[in-house]
């Protein structure tokens, strides 16, 4: 009995400390695009339940330090790990652990707006049915418009196809960037919805947007990119 | 929540570009009217010496072929570079190069195949004899994929530059020499009453190895191409 308490004790013990290295860890990190230093020296640590804002006037690095964390660019310097090892060394491991939507929202024209859902979570290795991808548009409010070709939607109507892959990935880590950008107010309430959901459920997400985003009930941290 | 496995992976890409191509058909037909186009005007250009046309057949076809896959594989990356499907695609969590694949065969089933099946009816045009065409047929089976992967890999290079298209074939062109002198060989070689085992032979083995390498690489290059 007494073993098996160890036993016990030992198990929460690693649990806990797996636990608290789940996290995104950037350190001294800088970054440059062509001969112009964006930023340098950035360190910061995400853990779960977390959300963090990229602030910073146009051109101050937002979009590529969160490019940089997706890989896209090599940082000159200083390290990215996740969950305590160098994101270099994961690579696909990480990437089954987060999503990243861009400023461009990955749609084709001429697929409806269920294809591109059930497609675009093939790629990220989900297998997504018709059904879930149904419910999933209908929770983005695109009720009525599944099958129609993307290229008769508006253009916030495609950013809500773009952000229901939100809802069918169980990535820890959203990496969002201007995810506001074209929606209206009952999306933008609907994002802030989802992103609560998320850190509700341990997620971590990062982002930039120059409109206000109101996520209930949670601290939003900030980092100021000059 | 359900993994995708790698076969479904590759079929879902492949299912993707292939329904993609189905909804573009003025892309995929204008390829394969100037293949078309280019092979017709050679009969009509050196006149009827039918002794003539069947010794250049060979080499027309494959030229042709060679020309009209570099007029398509510009598209095979740079619709998804465009809208931003590639991003997404460098994140997959599974392997890039499987991905790849799936570009790269139904970039052949749109471009290359249907090249294969035009033969027989252009091979006429230039009196072929039935056995010349059947060996053209098996050489432009064999060859037009590996057109398709290693086009990849240029594609993958010269994704968003200006002036693209030019530097593609500069690059890629060259590359393709050996499957040209290879078709074009087991042609004049079945004309000629020889084995064409060893011409057909080197090209399986230049498209197993172009099967192996090539989509790393492309994926490589796709790398390369994004930061």
């Amino acid at each position: 009995m007494a073993r098996n308490g160890q036993m016990l004790s030992y198990i929460i013990l690693r649990c806990s400390i797996s636990g608290l290295y789940f996290m995104l860890e950037v350190s001294n990190l800088a970054c440059s695009r062509g001969d112009h230093r964006l930023f340098s020296g950035l360190s910061f640590a995400l853990y779960p339940g977390q959300i963090m804002q990229i602030q910073g006037a146009n051109g101050s690095g937002k979009t590529s330090l969160l490019r940089t964390l997706c890989g896209f660019i090599m940082p000159d310097e200083g390290k990215i790990s996740w969950d305590g090892t160098d994101v270099k060394d994961l690579d696909e491991d990480y990437f089954a652990q987060m999503i990243y939507l861009g400023h461009l929202n990955a749609i084709k024209d001429e697929l409806s707006a269920l294809e591109n859902l059930r497609i675009s979570a093939g790629l990220s290795g989900v297998e997504l049915n018709e059904k879930d991808a149904i419910s999933a548009l209908r929770r983005m409010g695109l009720k009525g418009r599944e099958r129609l070709p993307t290229k008769v939607l508006s253009q916030g109507q495609r950013r809500r196809v773009a952000l229901a892959r939100l809802l069918v990935n169980d990535a820890a880590l959203w990496v969002l960037d201007e995810p506001l950008a074209a929606l209206d107010v009952g999306a933008v309430a609907l994002i802030g919805e989802l992103i609560a959901e998320h850190l509700a459920g341990q997620g971590m997400v990062i982002f930039t947007t120059h409109q206000p985003l109101i996520v209930a009930g949670m601290e939003m941290r900030s980092l100021s990119l000059s | 929540m359900k993994k995708l496995s790698l076969i479904s992976l590759f079929v879902l890409v492949m299912r993707r570009d292939l329904v993609l191509a189905m909804r573009r058909r003025a892309d995929v037909l204008t390829t394969l009217i100037f293949f078309v186009m280019v092979v017709s005007l050679f009969p009509l250009g050196v006149g009827p010496e039918m002794d003539m046309l069947r010794k250049m057949a060979p080499g027309v076809l494959w030229v042709a072929a060679l020309l009209s896959s570099m007029l398509s594989l510009g598209r095979l990356f740079s619709a998804d570079y465009l809208d931003g499907t590639l991003e997404q695609m460098l994140l997959a969590p599974q392997s890039l190069s499987v991905l790849v694949l799936g570009k790269m065969v139904s970039h052949w089933m749109v471009s290359g195949l249907p090249l294969v099946l035009l033969t027989p009816v252009l091979g006429l045009q230039f009196d072929m004899s039935a056995p010349a065409i059947g060996v053209l047929m098996l050489g432009l089976l064999l060859g037009t994929p590996i057109l398709s992967m290693v086009g990849a890999i240029g594609a993958a290079l010269t994704l968003g530059l200006r002036g693209g298209g030019v530097l593609l074939s500069l690059l890629v062109l060259p590359l393709c020499i050996p499957v040209l002198i290879f078709g074009t060989g087991a042609v004049q070689a079945v004309s000629s009453g020889l084995n064409v085992s060893a011409h057909l032979s080197l090209m399986g083995a230049l498209l197993v190895l172009a099967l192996a390498f090539t989509p790393w690489v492309t994926a490589q290059a796709l790398r390369i191409s994004m930061e």
